[in-house]
């Protein structure tokens, strides 16, 4: 399983979606995110292990300090916190 | 997961029917959209793979058994959430409305606190409310079963959790 990695589309501003490669619901965020056809990025951070791991759950917990997943951020400005599909389709549609 | 762990779709099954079954027997619904659940079992099972336990599929496990136990399925929270939200977090289990399809399962916010269960001081058992009894009384933490006896059961009778689960409650 790959870490991270980045998905080509539409470019709708900076988005980072933080998900665990276990979880449903960060697939289905992913493929809504895919059905949009929005460039963005994602990391999978039970993949990740060590210092990596606590740089990338440190920046995730500015946004979200409880850790949760799927986080999305937008433009480094707002988060939404687990799959929310209107949300997302409102922020990204 | 090629490359990452042996899993194949029939572990995957086998599994899956076993969790059915055990939910069917003693009250608990298993999400009704069958490929749902079977992505949080394979979920499972990469989770047994690399940490030794089913940690929660939709949570970030530490790898450290003892700060990770009251999120190794089926977690803590589970009956609250099912309770409240019709579904557990990561929704492998649901109501009996959500299974009879009378009720979509959503996303559910996350209740466990920030500091997980295990590394708090434990509780301090109330002083005899009811004056001396002539047993402890333990529950299980999971599912809420309690009995009356010198130590907890090796595994909960009613939810399958293990003797680890369960906190002494009188």
């Amino acid at each position: 399983m790959k870490a991270s990695g980045h998905v080509t589309g539409e470019e709708k501003g900076r988005i980072m979606l933080f998900a665990l490669s276990t979880c449903v619901w960060c697939r289905k965020t992913r493929a809504l995110l895919d059905q949009l056809g929005v460039a963005y990025e994602y990391v999978y951070v039970d993949v990740l292990a060590g210092a990596e791991r606590d740089r990338v759950l440190a920046e995730m917990a500015r946004w979200n300090p409880q850790e949760s997943f799927p986080t999305l951020v937008i433009d480094d400005e707002r988060a939404i916190l687990g799959f929310k599909e209107g949300e997302i389709r409102e922020a990204l549609g | 997961m090629a490359g990452v762990t042996p899993l194949d779709a029939q572990a995957v099954e086998i599994l899956h029917q076993r969790l059915k079954r055990e939910a069917d027997s003693s009250g608990y619904y298993l999400n009704p959209d069958h490929e749902f659940a079977r992505e949080l079992v394979r979920g499972l099972l990469v989770n047994e793979h690399r940490y030794g336990y089913w940690a929660c599929p939709c949570r970030l496990a530490a790898g450290d058994r003892a700060r990770d136990l009251d999120i190794i399925c089926p977690c803590d929270y589970r009956d609250a959430d099912i309770g409240e939200f019709g579904a557990c977090y990561c929704a492998l289990y649901v109501s009996q409305e959500v299974a009879n399809g009378r009720k979509q399962a959503t996303a559910v916010p996350e209740r466990r606190p920030a500091l997980p269960s295990g590394t708090k001081a434990e509780k301090t058992v109330a002083s005899k409310p009811w004056g001396a009894l002539p047993l402890p009384v333990w529950r299980c933490k999971v599912c809420g079963y309690l009995c009356g006896r010198e130590r907890p059961p090796d595994v909960c009778p009613i939810c399958k959790a293990k003797k680890e689960r369960f906190e002494r409650f009188i």
